[in-house]
C-alpha cells in the first residue's frame, strides 16, 4: 500500500485551533543537557493509564540502574507500564508522595538514594530488532517499561498489540503546545533514534505506512528527519508536515489532518487502521534495543520568563524538578506560576519539589501577567468564538448551558464527550468563562452516571435471571408433582392415598 | 505562593468591554459624515440616550443585586445607545430618544436578564417602540447638506432647544426644514405611478442611494471592515445580509427596473449598511453557527427587502432583525455541526 493511500498529503485545512505565542526559541538556542546524576530520586509507581503498578522491592534493598522495581499484575487486564529504577542505590523508603495533579494528589513513590556508580542491571541488553518476530518486539517493549511519552501515558505496547489491521503509524512530532521544546530538540538531535524506532514500531504493527509528522515551524527538524531517513536508505518512512497550530499535535486532530479522517466519537484510532505514537516515545524504543535501557529518563523543557537558561534537559525519572530548573541556571526574579506540561493543558504546581514521571514534558515558571486580576468571569455573549475554535466541532456556549443546568441529555446530543480539553474555548472567550473545567466535569458526571446506569442494568440481569431460574425450578418442580399425582391416579385408589398419608402421620407421631 | 488555576494557562482574547470600545470607536467616522450633512442633531442624540441608558442600566442591575461596576464598564449600554442614536433624525425630542433607550435596556435587556440573555436585539427593539409611538417625529428627517440642494438648517442652539423642548424657533417651519428621505419618496411616488427614472431626477438622489446618505453609508462600512479586520465580528452575517437584501433588489429590478429600485439604491439607502455590519451582528441575539448567520443574515436581508417595497413604514431593518431575532433559537437548533468522529446525522 503506498503512503498516499493511507495518507492524504493534500488534507482539507480545517478552521479550528488558535496560534498563541509560541515562545519555543528560548529554550532552543542551548542543545539538551545532561541532568547530573541525583542523589535521590523519588519515583512514583502510577506512570501509566491502567491498573496500577505495586512495587517490587523493598526498603534497603540495593537496586541498580533499570531493574525492575514495580509492575502490574497484567493478568488483571487492562495492562500498566512497568517501572524500572533510574540510578543504582539502595531504596529509602516506599511512601505516598505528593505529585502533580491537584492539590491533594499523591502517588505511593519509590524513592532511592544513589550510589553515584550508575550500575547497570544485567538484563539491560541491546537486541537486534530485525531478528525479533512482532510479538517478541512488543513484549520486549513492555519489559521495558514504555509508554506514551507525549503526556497520556497509555501504555506503548499495548497499542501496538491491537488487534485491528493497521494500516497507518503516525508518528506525533507536532509539538503543538506553547513553550514546549522537548520533542523538536529530540527531532533535531537524535532524528536517527526517532526514525529508528518508527522503524521498530512499524515492524510491530506488520509494516503498515508511516508518517513522521512535524509542524510547518519547525524546518530544522524537518531537514534533520530527511537527512536520518537517507542515511539509513529506507523508504519505508516518510515526513509530513502540518500547519503549525494548536491542537494539531492532538492524536485525533493530527490524523484528521494527516489521514483525513476522524477517529469515531466514542472509538480509538485503531478503530479507523491508525496508531499514533509520540517520536520521543520512538526514541526511547530505539534506545531500548540499542543499549538495553528501559525507559529511565526523557527530556523535559524548562522555560518560562523565570528561568535564566531556559533548555531542554535529559534527566532521569524521579529527580526532582528543582534540580531540573537548577541545570536551567536557576530562576531569576519571583515565579508566580509553575506549570508542568503546557500552559494550555499543564498543571499548576505548589511547589517544584515533584518527581519528574514519564509524563513530564515541560516546566513552565511564569511571572502573573500584569493584567490577571482583571480577568472576571462575565456572562457569556454568545460571540461563538469557541465553536469557531474547537477542534472537536463541538458547541461550547451551548454546552454551558447544557452543564449549568445539568442537562446530561444535551450534553450528550452535543457531544460533550468528544471534548479533547485543549482549552482552546478558554482561551478566545472575551467573557473568560472557564469552560474546559466544566466540561471535564460533565464528563466525569457522564461516565459516572453511565457506569450506575451499567451496574444497575447488571444488577437487574443478574435478578431477572435468578428469577426465571427459580420459576424454571418451581415448574419442573410442579411438572414432576402433576406426573406423580397421574400416576397416583393410574394406580392407586383415593383411599389408598389417604392409608397412606395416614401411615405417614402416624410415623410423624 | 504559587498560583493555582485550572487549564488553560494562557487567554487571548480581548475581553467584551474592549470588543464594545471597538464598535464604538469605529462609528465616529460615519458620526462625523453624518454631523457634517445633518448637523449637531446626532450628537445630542447620542447623549441623551446614552445617558438615560446607562442610567436604566444602573437602575436594573440595582434592581437585580447585580454588581453595578462591571457591567456598566462593559459599554454594551454605550453601544445600544449609539446604535439608537444613528437611527434617529437629528432633530428629535430628548423624551423620545429617551423612551426608546430605557426600553431597550430595560425591558429589551434586563427583563431577559442582562447582557447575553436577551433574545431581541435591544437597540431595535427601543428604536421599534418610538418608530411605532412617535411615527411622524420619526419620519422628521433635515435636508441634508449638499451644496446646490436648498436647504435650510437649524443652528446649534435652535437644534439644542428643539431637543430640550420640542418647538422650534420662531419663523421656522418643519417644511422649510426637513425633506421626505430617499426612502420615503421612492414609497410615496412609486404610489403616485411614477416610475424610477422620474424619482431619480430628484436632486435628492445621487449615484445609487440619497445624496449625503450615501457617504454616511460609506463610512458606517469603513467602520464596519475594520470590526472585521479587528475581528471583532466575523463576515458571515453582512455578507448574507446584504446579499439577501442585494439579491431581492437584483430579482425585481431585473424584472422591471421602472418600478423597482435599483440594488445599488437599496445598499445605500435606510439602515442597510449599519444593520449588515452594526445590528445584525449584535452576537448575543444572532444565531452562532457558521451556516446559522449565513440563514439569519439572509433573512434579514430579504425580510428588510420585502419590508421596504410592501411594508407600511419605508425602512424595514428593524422590523426584519426582530423577526430574524426570534428564529434564531430554531436556527441554531438545527445547523449545528457534525461533532468530530459523529457519523452522519441520524435525525435533525
Amino acid at each position: 500500500m503506498s503512503v498516499r493511500s493511507v495518507f492524504n498529503l493534500q488534507p482539507a485545512r480545517p478552521a479550528w485551533g488558535i496560534r498563541p505565542p509560541a515562545h519555543k526559541t528560548q529554550s532552543m538556542r542551548d542543545p539538551i543537557a545532561s541532568a547530573p546524576l541525583p542523589a535521590q530520586v523519588s519515583i512514583p509507581v502510577e506512570q501509566s493509564l491502567g491498573i496500577r503498578a505495586e512495587p517490587l522491592v523493598e526498603p534497603s534493598q540495593r537496586v541498580r540502574t533499570g531493574e525492575l522495581i514495580a509492575a502490574a499484575d497484567s493478568a488483571a487486564g487492562w495492562p500498566g507500564a512497568r517501572i524500572h529504577a533510574s540510578v543504582s542505590g539502595h531504596v529509602r523508603c516506599i511512601e505516598e508522595r505528593p505529585v502533580a495533579g491537584d492539590d491533594t494528589a499523591t502517588s505511593l513513590c519509590i524513592v532511592i538514594d544513589s550510589d553515584g556508580l550508575d550500575e547497570r542491571h544485567p538484563d539491560c541488553r541491546p537486541a537486534d530488532p530485525w531478528s525479533l518476530s512482532p510479538a517478541q518486539i512488543i513484549e520486549r517493549i513492555r519489559a521495558g517499561g514504555i509508554v506514551g511519552l507525549g503526556g497520556a501515558l497509555f501504555d506503548t505496547a499495548a497499542k501496538l498489540e491491537c488487534k485491528a489491521n493497521v494500516a497507518g503509524l503516525i508518528l506525533n512530532g507536532a509539538e503543538c503546545e506553547p513553550y514546549i521544546t522537548c520533542d523538536e530538540m529530540l527531532m533535531r538531535e537524535r532524528a536517527d533514534a526517532v526514525v529508528e524506532g518508527a522503524l521498530i514500531m512499524a515492524r510491530a504493527l506488520g509494516d503498515p505506512d508511516t508518517v513522521i509528522a512535524v509542524e510547518s515551524d519547525m524546518p530544522e527538524a524537518r531537514v534533520a528527519l530527511h537527512d536520518a531517513i537517507d542515511a539509513r536508505g529506507t523508504t519505508a518512512v516518510s515526513v509530513a508536515v502540518v500547519t503549525a497550530k494548536y491542537p494539531a499535535g492532538g492524536e485525533r486532530q493530527l490524523i484528521e489532518l494527516i489521514a483525513g479522517r476522524e477517529v469515531p466519537e466514542y472509538g480509538l484510532p485503531s478503530d479507523i487502521g491508525m496508531v499514533c505514537q509520540n517520536v520521543a516515545t520512538a526514541a526511547a524504543v530505539a534506545g531500548l534495543f540499542a543499549s538495553g535501557e528501559p525507559l529511565i529518563s526523557r527530556i523535559v523543557t524548562v522555560a518560562g520568563d523565570n528561568i535564566a537558561e531556559p533548555r531542554n534537559v535529559d534527566a532521569r525519572i524521579g529527580t526532582s524538578l528543582s534540580e531540573l530548573v537548577s541545570v536551567a541556571g536557576g530562576y531569576v526574579g519571583e515565579a508566580h506560576r509553575l506549570i508542568m506540561g503546557g500552559p494550555m493543558m499543564g498543571i499548576a504546581l505548589p511547589d517544584d519539589s515533584m518527581p519528574v514521571t514519564k509524563a513530564t514534558n515541560c516546566i513552565i515558571a511564569l511571572h502573573e501577567p500584569a493584567h490577571e486580576p482583571s480577568r472576571v468571569e462575565m456572562p457569556c455573549i454568545r460571540c461563538a468564538e469557541c465553536s469557531e475554535v474547537c477542534p472537536a466541532r463541538l458547541l461550547p456556549q451551548e454546552l454551558l448551558i447544557a452543564s449549568r443546568t445539568s442537562d446530561t441529555e444535551a450534553l450528550e446530543e452535543l457531544g460533550v464527550d468528544a471534548c479533547i480539553e485543549c482549552g482552546c474555548c478558554d482561551y478566545v472567550c472575551p467573557s473568560y468563562i472557564p469552560l474546559t473545567v466544566r466540561f471535564i466535569e460533565a464528563k466525569r458526571t457522564l461516565r459516572e452516571q453511565r457506569q450506575t446506569r451499567h451496574d444497575a442494568e447488571h444488577a437487574r440481569d443478574r435478578f431477572e435471571a435468578r428469577e426465571a431460574r427459580l420459576k424454571d425450578a418451581a415448574e419442573a418442580l410442579t411438572r414432576e408433582l402433576d406426573e406423580q399425582v397421574e400416576s397416583l391416579d393410574e394406580q392407586t385408589s383415593i383411599d389408598e392415598i389417604m392409608a397412606r398419608v395416614g401411615g405417614g402421620e402416624e410415623n410423624d407421631r | 505562593m504559587l498560583a493555582a488555576g485550572s487549564a488553560p494557562h494562557l487567554l487571548s482574547q480581548d475581553p467584551v468591554p474592549v470588543m464594545m470600545r471597538r464598535v464604538i470607536y469605529s462609528l465616529m467616522p460615519a458620526l462625523c459624515a453624518f454631523v457634517w450633512f445633518f448637523g449637531v442633531g446626532i450628537i445630542l442624540n447620542i447623549t441623551v440616550a446614552a445617558v438615560f441608558a446607562i442610567l436604566a442600566e444602573y437602575v436594573c442591575l440595582k434592581l437585580r443585586r447585580r454588581p453595578v461596576r462591571m457591567f456598566i464598564d462593559d459599554y454594551s449600554a454605550v453601544v445600544t445607545a449609539l446604535l439608537i442614536a444613528f437611527c434617529l433624525p437629528p432633530l428629535t425630542p430628548w423624551w423620545i430618544t429617551a423612551i426608546g433607550a430605557v426600553f431597550a435596556i430595560a425591558f429589551a435587556k434586563h427583563l431577559y436578564g442582562g447582557i447575553g440573555y436577551n433574545i431581541f436585539n435591544p437597540a431595535m427593539a427601543g428604536y421599534l417602540l418610538i418608530l411605532i409611538s412617535f411615527p411622524e417625529d420619526l419620519a422628521r428627517w433635515p435636508s441634508p447638506r449638499i451644496g446646490d440642494l436648498d436647504y435650510e438648517s437649524l443652528s446649534l442652539l435652535g437644534t439644542l432647544r428643539y431637543t430640550l423642548t420640542g418647538s422650534l424657533p420662531e419663523g421656522v417651519v418643519f417644511d422649510a426644514l426637513t425633506r421626505a428621505t430617499p426612502l420615503d419618496t421612492v414609497k410615496v411616488e412609486l404610489g403616485m405611478m411614477r416610475t424610477m427614472g422620474e424619482i431619480r431626477a430628484n436632486p435628492l438622489f445621487g449615484d445609487f442611494g440619497g445624496r449625503g446618505w450615501e457617504w454616511i453609508a460609506n463610512f458606517i462600512a469603513l467602520g464596519g471592515f475594520w470590526l472585521l479586520y479587528r475581528g471583532v465580528i466575523r463576515w458571515h452575517i453582512p455578507v448574507a445580509m446584504l446579499g439577501g437584501l442585494l439579491g431581492m433588489a437584483f430579482i425585481f429590478y431585473v424584472i422591471d427596473s421602472a418600478t423597482h429600485p435599483s440594488p445599488g439604491f437599496h445598499l445605500f439607502s435606510g439602515a442597510s449598511v449599519l444593520c449588515a455590519f452594526y445590528i445584525a451582528t449584535d452576537p448575543v441575539s444572532a444565531a452562532t453557527t457558521n451556516l446559522g448567520r449565513l440563514i439569519y443574515g439572509a433573512g434579514i436581508g430579504v425580510l428588510t427587502y420585502l419590508l421596504r417595497t410592501w411594508g407600511s413604514y419605508p425602512d424595514g431593518v428593524a422590523f426584519a432583525v426582530l423577526l430574524m431575532n426570534m428564529a434564531v433559537p430554531i436556527i441554531d437548533r438545527y445547523t449545528r455541526p457534525r461533532v468530530y468522529g459523529r457519523a452522519k446525522r441520524l435525525d435533525a
